[in-house]
């Protein structure tokens, strides 16, 4: 992590400044920035006098987008768009939002700070564990634009929300489960300690008083029933239902182990003798819940956010009707309507073009990270962004018809075929709880033969020494210390079964689009091939761009103009920019475009509509040939290395050109490459792999990459991918950081050996002693103790997954930013 | 040791109180976000979610 401080990195957004010249001013410094994006978020927040955020944040903040300028939120301005989204009450009026890129608590203090300062505004509530916001301001007031822009002008994507649900679901669940482990705890605590003067007297040669051990087991007896019936709940229930389709789960073992020691229990304090084993009842229900709510946490806290940002498509639409153009709520567009799509926004519904002509990015459907060329005639897809001029659209297909919806659906499907994770541990403990109910049958009708008034206590004490208790915490104790462990390193489990899956991953496939690369465009190359000398070509490209909003001008956005200044700009479409710099005209885009100025015929060849290479030229001659390409990660290469060094064979399978896919996989040593891949063949790919008996984890970051990332053993997606992915995947990087990736596997391998560690120790004991507890040597408060003793073994086994206190207070230090150093 | 018939009960009156604190906090939405409210300590102007209330 040292390469954060040795590379000179933007003071917004903490991203390498790759050559940036820029400066932004706070309070009396002027401190480097990446891009203007930056500058003028940083510049704005000093400007409000809220530099303190600088301070405060642990993480760095988003880098602005093109979501994040002013025009796309004036829609919001329109009453009846407003209507569709403001609450309207007597005194206030409310509007709940999720907010995308809000990391950290100083996101959240930014944007209440921020916000307040709106006139009218009454009430900013953030939650940033969840992302959301409630907003409240004077009831009538028109607010409702300008709270969006400001939070837009923070670098933030704020999303209005309607449906309430996702997220009443998850604070329902989330109480409820806080509420249950509380009393687990409580209840825990309690019966522990009647326990424990029982068995320190036994220790010591003595019996406690008769009178007084039955009152601590009546009222141990009384403690243990809410533990067992409120906090187990979800496991009795879960059980009962496995129960009634015949399947034998982790909860059935679990709750069938706490029901009968617990009427064993129950039965012994209504007769007055024999053993009873609350203590150890209440103790597994305390660690059940402890390791469900931790799961429950981390799950919702990825899926919250992710499930609103699924709904990528845009609150409203520019409907024309006649000569007049009205903003509608895209629910209300029908078929046949013409829609106009301004430059920068998202295609509300999938249509045909009927006028203009212009870029569209598509990468949210495609993965193709570089804009593809449409004109009148061809079809566009819901979700696509128009990075051209504006069009216009007939519409074909809204709502689920959309090409966009059809993708969810493909990913539906991929995840209920999902391959079921390794179940080694809930077969195994479910054989063994037969094994033990059969056992115990057994060793009850051996015992009436023999000696009938032994054979209750025989029998119980079977059951509690074989209660596969230790066995089914084996494998939860290891998930939950080592999802923690791994947290902690930005990488978010999302299902904790991923971690035993990941132990046997032998297959990596990478798309390329933002996983292995950073999503932005770059310049690559810069071929002279006229009379003017590299400097001069790269400062006319950049004057010529300076003012464009295309995706290619962000390549030349830091370049240096030297003072050129480019005027009468013209922007065509689909092919390039021309300009007049010092009274002559220049070209520059793709390669027929460029020549035509100077009255020359050159073929348009593939790669020029691809964008990969573009053309200078002016009226006498080319100038320069720009190769263009997605930028590297700067550890991608280490990545792969990592991975080859713990005998994992990585593979790239994306949707994008051969060409640029080539290079990518050459600069990172991946002998194995696809390009310009469907998603149906990438599904494919993934299930070629399988039967030849691979074990695959596909890392992604595109919508189209939900089927297949539903379909790989294991799904990895990059902390900015794409909205849906997100949901899809197993494993969140929220670092970015594709090097992690060994690192990542290497813990999940290790989680797995202890997690094997335990349950060959909790076998072990389970099958050893189950045979002397037949036999009645095993006395039942031996049998208790060391069905509890193997538990805490196993416990401690896994905690060794924990990272070390050293450890964590290096990531504090690395997760405290740059600029508190600076600010200090 | 009679005491103790006397000391448990009240220790289980306690915990149940203690439950019921718990339930009502959680009830409350004290628990719903644990990081913000950190953060409002240190900051010395009065918060905006506090101005008008």
């Amino acid at each position: 992590m040292s390469d954060r401080h040795d590379e000179p990195r933007c003071f917004h957004c903490q991203e390498p400044l790759a050559g940036s010249k820029l400066t932004a001013r706070i309070g009396a410094r002027l401190e480097p920035v990446c891009c203007p994006g930056c500058q003028a978020v940083a510049e704005m927040i000093a400007g409000s006098g809220l530099a303190d955020y600088y301070v405060r944040r642990t993480t760095p903040a988003p880098r602005p987008t093109a979501a994040s300028e002013e025009g796309s939120w004036r829609a919001y301005l329109e009453p009846q768009v407003a209507s569709a989204f403001v609450t309207r009450g007597a005194v206030v009026d409310s509007v709940d939002l999720l907010i995308e890129n809000l990391r950290c608590p100083a996101c959240g203090w930014l944007i209440e700070r921020a916000v307040g300062a709106i006139p009218d505004v009454k009430t900013v509530e953030v939650n940033a564990g969840l992302g959301r916001a409630r907003i409240e301001w004077t009831a009538g007031a028109p607010r409702f634009e300008q709270v969006m822009r400001t939070i837009a002008q923070l670098g933030y994507v704020p999303h209005p929300i309607t449906e309430e649900t996702t997220s009443r679901v998850y604070c329902a669940e989330r109480r409820s489960m806080l509420k249950r482990f509380v009393v687990a705890t409580f209840g825990m605590m309690q019966v522990m300690m009647f326990a424990v003067a029982g068995y320190s007297a036994e220790l010591g040669g003595e019996r406690i008083d008769a009178t007084l051990e039955q009152y601590f087991r009546l009222v141990s007896l009384l403690v243990s029933v809410p533990v067992l019936f409120y906090a187990g709940q979800p496991f009795l229930t879960s059980a009962w239902n496995s129960l009634r389709t015949k399947s034998v789960g982790m909860d059935l073992t679990v709750s069938a182990a706490l029901v009968l020691a617990f009427v064993a229990s129950a039965w012994n304090t209504f007769v007055g003798h024999g053993e009873v084993y609350f203590d150890s009842i209440t103790m597994f229900v305390f660690f059940l819940t402890l390791v469900r709510l931790i799961e429950l946490i981390v799950r919702h806290r990825t899926s919250s956010v992710a499930d609103a940002l699924a709904r990528h498509l845009p609150a409203t639409a520019q409907r024309a009707v006649g000569d007049k153009v009205e903003t509608v709520p895209v629910q209300q567009l029908r078929l046949g309507d013409n829609v106009i799509v301004p430059s920068g926004a998202i295609v509300p519904a999938d249509g045909e073009i009927v006028d203009g002509a212009t870029l569209l990015d598509e990468s949210l459907l495609t993965g193709e990270s570089l804009p593809v060329a449409r004109r009148v005639g061809d079809r566009v897809a819901s979700g696509s962004i128009n990075t051209g001029s504006p069009l216009r659209i007939a519409v074909t297909a809204t709502g689920s018809g959309t090409v966009l919806a059809n993708i969810v659906n493909l990913l539906r499907r991929a995840q209920t075929r999902k391959p079921a994770a390794m179940r080694t541990a809930n077969r195994a403990a479910a054989v063994f709880l037969r094994v033990v109910l059969i056992a115990s049958v057994m060793v009850c009708l051996a015992w009436l033969a023999v000696d009938p008034k032994q054979a209750f206590a025989a029998t119980l004490a079977v059951l509690v020494v074989a209660c596969p208790c230790a066995f089914s915490i084996a494998m939860p104790a290891a998930l939950a210390a080592s999802t923690a462990r791994l947290a902690k390193q930005g990488v978010l489990i999302t299902r904790p079964e991923a971690i035993e899956t990941l132990a046997d991953i032998d297959h990596v496939i990478f798309d390329k689009t933002g996983t292995l690369t950073r999503g932005e465009i770059q310049l690559a190359g810069c071929e002279v091939v006229g009379t003017r000398s590299r400097e001069e070509c790269l400062a006319i490209a950049a004057a010529l761009e300076r003012s464009s909003g295309h995706p290619i001008a962000s390549a030349f956005r830091n370049m240096d103009t030297a003072g050129l200044m480019a005027t009468a700009i013209e922007t065509v479409p689909g092919f390039g920019i021309e300009g007049t710099i010092d009274g002559k005209r220049y070209r520059i885009g793709i390669a027929a475009f460029a020549a035509e100025l100077r009255g020359a015929a050159v073929p348009r060849t593939r790669e020029s509509l691809d964008g990969t290479t573009i053309v200078l030229g002016d009226e006498r001659e080319a100038l320069a040939v720009f190769t263009l390409s997605d930028a590297l990660r700067e550890d991608s290469p280490a990545a792969i290395e990592k991975l080859r060094s713990i005998g994992i064979d990585s593979e790239i399978l994306s949707g994008d050109g051969s060409a640029a896919v080539a290079s990518v996989a050459k600069h990172c040593g991946i002998t194995s490459f696809f390009a310009r891949r469907t998603p149906e063949q990438k599904l494919s790919r993934v299930h070629e792999l399988h039967a030849q008996g691979k074990r695959v984890a596909m890392v992604g970051d595109g919508i189209n990459d939900a089927p297949v990332l539903g379909a790989a053993d294991v799904s990895i997606a990059m902390g900015r991918g794409a909205a849906l992915a997100l949901a899809a995947a197993d494993v969140i990087f929220v670092s970015e950081r594709p090097s992690a990736l060994a690192g990542v596997i290497r813990t999940a391998r290790r989680t797995a050996k202890i997690a094997r560690q335990n349950l060959l120790w909790a076998g072990l004991y389970n099958f050893s002693a189950l045979p002397l507890a037949a036999l009645g040597y095993i006395p039942p408060w031996a049998a208790a103790l060391g069905m509890s003793a193997s538990s805490l073994f196993v416990l401690l086994n896994a905690l060794r997954l924990l990272p070390r206190q050293s450890a964590r207070n290096a990531q504090v230090a690395r997760t405290a930013p740059a600029a508190l150093a600076t600010s200090a | 040791m009679e005491i103790l018939y006397v000391l448990i009960p009240l220790t289980l009156i306690l915990v149940a109180a203690g439950c019921w604190a718990f339930f009502w906090a959680v009830d409350a939405g004290q628990f719903d976000d644990l990081d913000s409210p950190g953060w409002d300590a240190l900051e010395d102007q009065e918060t905006i979610s506090t101005r008008d209330k």
